[in-house]
């Protein structure tokens, strides 16, 4: 979208009118790297950014851009694989970059008080001396900010057991488009009125823009111990992960790998995986000494009794963070196999994964590309990654289309198409394979209901009805990741 | 996968009482009548009064669908808490946020329209925590389904959770998906005696620390607390903590959970304020049962509606009036202009004529 200058004129005087000129930004160099966020196949300068550096700049810019009627995106650290922060060229990006501080940890109550810039990481970090930390750990953890967490709601590794964001904050503050602020949740575990904190968390900055999150934070359990698990089938890898959960155990983490992902880690990380076999299980306990005991034990004999032809115990926490390493070093390791790769985040019962691998598999036939998986086994959230080399436009075809009907199926068997890393402007046309109009529908009424106008992050997250009836038919766009030395799993 | 008698031999029946529900919201929607919506009556008491016809839905009963190993059950709203209870205690699980049932005929879909969680809540999560997914019909009459029956699931606005403890205003579950929990291997109460300030900073210290906690109470001078978990660490943290075994603990709690506890008995009101969890003693006049770790203080006192309010705002959160009363200022903490706006603008997203439950959570709502 080409930019209208008189428009980003006014725009701009309008905010420097309460900001420093160096945080209204317009310069085409100055906006560029602003173009994308984790999602690099889709780029778009925005017409102008805005770093305010406190609450109340937050709220004049939206009361501003309310006003004049511009369109606005929040984003955070940008990390986001689903474009959710994808600027618009009539709009305005509102980076909440400069709003980084931790405001305040109570240790007594265990909660933090942070502003959104602020990285997940940073927060288990600065409670870390208190024997205290933030629960949610997804992948990117290092570099994502905490307001981008809440718009969409991640997860991470540990989430069957800790839940996700949603399960692990208690307030927000927020401000809605017209700039005026909004607490929802509050200091005790639920609020009076309807649950808007939980409406808001995974929102994808279509309702408001958070300005400070109160975050629980948990005691560092005691230790923790990994049980790796070799298979020759993945159907019976898929059964030893029913069979845990059947004995009553939930795993602090239970992670799939099938053999395309293992072979493409080991030589990559030498985690010490079993390249012969079919499929491996890496399952976590953590808790007391006295309960990881007792549950490695469990485990380990159930891995045994679900025909695992090889199980190790870590002996010692470099063990345990050894076959961890290969793990979280899929994406990556897969990335030198081939020039591109394209990562799905559908969600299944678990009981159909072997199904949807043998539906994977015969996929890779018919588009005669590779295909590595790695699977959240605890709580069913499978990363297919698609093995193409952009540069041959056949393949970057087939790769979309591979995709597609990956999340095809991934609804088909009960599940979702995604399951945590948003829907942005990557998979807002499965949207309309997973929900009917009438719900669509009620989604934008929804977001009316927060924003008249539609002028927070327009365009993303919920198809108009319009877009699906165009759209007619399964159609998933590529997406080639930014922050390639980000670990993501 | 278990199917219940009901879904497996009158599937048809279920399909037309979900006709029948619509029409029922349909010619109330033209005719602008306000419909009640019933379960088993166990919460009637909850909230403010609600006005018009009586809309009882029991009838669509009946658990659709329970895979163990898949932590995950669904079940239609009209199904009696105590058969989904008794149902996944069979095989070995349970709902993680241990519901009240304030009497005998809790509904799933009653209990998922008030969103009130028990003794665990601090400790495993709330009603919302655990709800995957649910199918509504709106304030239209239009058969909506959100999330679904799995884990994670970030596709589309959070209706699920936000339609839970809406108290029947945003539109009649017909259906909730929800995360099951295994039950603890082992679990153990013990208790002491203990002055009230002083337990609220050990339930504290204890929430700050590796410790299998699933429960605690403090009631008349004594502090109880529940361990839950595997056997080795019930008893390894019972041996750290110290205080007697208390014999019968499940009647204990599930007093506490359903208000059959002494505390509760009575004619004065009941205001429940749910607060930081290292709040101060509550300085009111009156009777108190602290919960959820401190977070959670149920108050019987005379004391005037705007004092109950005004402490625990002071105490960083909100009252209600749980039980009996006066309810003229409303069981609700009343909210601040801007957010009460946004209410009324998403209760006209899902009922936009204002049927269902009207005046039930706040007035004109």
């Amino acid at each position: 979208m080409p930019i209208d200058f008189e428009r980003q004129r006014a725009v701009c005087s309008a905010l420097r009118a309460f900001m420093p000129e160096h945080n209204v930004l317009f310069d085409r160099e100055d906006v560029t790297p602003y173009e994308c966020d984790g999602l690099s196949a889709y780029r778009q300068v925005p017409m102008v950014v805005a770093l305010p550096e406190n609450e109340a700049q937050v709220c004049e810019i939206l009361e501003t851009c309310h006003a004049m009627r511009v369109p606005v995106v929040a984003r955070g650290a940008g990390t986001g694989l689903s474009g959710g922060a994808l600027p618009l060229g009539n709009g305005v990006l509102l980076s909440l970059a400069k709003l980084k501080n931790i405001l305040a940890i109570d240790t007594q109550a265990r909660i933090a008080r942070v502003q959104p810039g602020v990285r997940n990481l940073a927060i288990s970090e600065a409670a870390a001396p208190h024997g205290l930390y933030y629960a949610p750990d997804p992948s990117s953890q290092i570099a994502c900010s905490i307001g981008g967490n809440v718009a969409e709601n991640s997860g991470g590794v540990h989430c069957l057991k800790y839940g996700l964001t949603v399960h692990n904050i208690l307030k927000l503050r927020v401000a809605t488009i017209e700039g005026e602020i909004v607490e929802l949740g509050g200091g005790g575990l639920d609020a009076a009125g309807y649950d808007l904190m939980a409406l808001m968390t995974g929102s994808e900055g279509l309702l408001g823009v958070v300005t400070e999150i109160t975050v629980k934070l948990l005691p560092r359990p005691e230790c923790a111990q990994v049980v790796l698990a070799a298979f020759d089938d993945v159907g019976a890898a898929g059964q030893a992960v029913a069979n845990v959960i059947a004995a009553g155990i939930i795993p602090a983490g239970m992670e799939m790998m099938d053999q395309a992902a293992t072979l493409a880690v080991e030589p990559f990380v030498n985690a010490g995986y079993p390249t012969d076999a079919a499929g491996i299980l890496l399952c976590e306990s953590d808790g007391t000494r006295e309960e990881v005991a007792d549950e490695i034990a469990r485990i380990e004999k159930i891995m045994r009794d679900s025909g695992a032809h090889l199980v190790r115990v870590s002996q010692d926490e470099a063990e345990r963070l050894k076959f961890w390493a290969g793990r979280k070093a899929a994406f990556p390791a897969v990335g030198r196999l081939s020039p591109d790769y394209y990562c799905m985040d559908g969600t299944i019962p678990r009981r159909r994964l072997a199904e949807v691998l043998r539906g994977i598999a015969a996929m890779e036939k018919n588009y005669n590309l590779r295909c590595a998986n790695v699977f959240h086994a605890g709580d069913g959230n499978l990363h297919p990654l698609i093995l193409y080399d952009a540069n041959d436009p056949g393949q970057l075809q087939r790769a979309e289309l591979f995709g597609a009907e990956i999340l095809k199926l991934c609804i088909d068997v009960g599940g979702t198409i995604t399951g945590e890393h948003g829907v942005g402007i990557e998979k807002i046309d499965s949207m309309c394979v997973q929900f009917g109009a009438a719900e669509l529908e009620t989604f934008h009424a929804l977001k009316r209901a927060f924003d008249e106008h539609e002028l927070l992050n327009p365009g993303k997250a919920v198809p108009t009805l319009h877009r699906c009836a165009e759209f007619g038919r399964m159609h998933v766009h590529s997406g080639k990741e930014k922050f390639p030395e980000l670990p993501r799993f | 996968m278990s199917q219940t008698a009901a879904s497996v031999h009158f599937p048809n029946r279920m399909d037309k009482l979900i006709h029948q529900f619509i029409d029922t919201i349909r010619a109330a929607t033209e005719d602008r009548r306000r419909l009640r919506i019933r379960g088993g009556g166990s919460k009637a008491f909850y909230g403010n009064p609600a006005t018009g016809e009586d809309f009882d839905v029991t009838g669509y009963h009946g658990i659709i669908d329970y895979e163990p190993t898949e932590l995950v059950i669904t079940a239609r709203a009209g199904t009696p808490l105590t058969e989904i209870e008794s149902t996944m205690r069979a095989k070995g699980q349970m709902l993680g946020f241990e519901p009240p049932h304030f009497g005998g005929g809790a509904t799933l879909g009653g209990c998922i329209a008030a969103g009130l969680s028990g003794p665990r809540r601090a400790y495993t999560g709330a009603a919302r925590d655990f709800v995957l997914g649910l199918r509504l019909l709106d304030g239209r009459g239009t058969d909506l389904r959100f999330g679904g029956q799995v884990m994670k699931n970030v596709a589309g606005y959070d209706v699920s959770r936000l339609v839970t403890g809406s108290l029947g205003t945003l539109g009649v579950i017909l259906e909730v998906s929800l995360k099951a929990l295994p039950l603890p291997q082992a679990e153990l109460t013990l208790a002491c005696e203990q002055q009230r300030g002083e337990a609220i900073t050990l339930m504290n210290a204890w929430a700050g620390q590796p410790l299998p906690l699933s429960a605690t109470c403090h009631v008349e001078k004594r502090l109880y607390l529940r361990l839950s978990g595997a056997e080795s660490a019930v008893k390894a943290a019972a041996k750290k903590i110290g205080g007697e075994p208390v014999p019968n603990a499940a009647e204990f709690w599930n007093g506490v959970r359903d208000h059959r506890d002494l505390f509760f008995s009575g004619d004065g009101p009941v205001w429940r304020l749910s607060v930081a969890s290292t709040a101060a003693e509550i300085d009111l006049p009156g009777h108190q049962m602290l919960e959820w770790g401190g977070a959670l203080r149920w108050l019987k006192s005379d004391a005037d509606a705007d004092s109950v309010r005004k402490a625990a705002r002071k105490a960083g959160g909100h009252a209600t009036l749980f039980r009996r009363g006066n309810r003229t200022t409303g069981a609700f903490h009343p909210l601040p202009e801007v957010l009460m706006r946004i209410h009324r603008n998403v209760k006209q997203a899902m009922d936009p004529v204002g049927i269902l439950n009207p005046g039930r959570m706040y007035p004109n709502l």
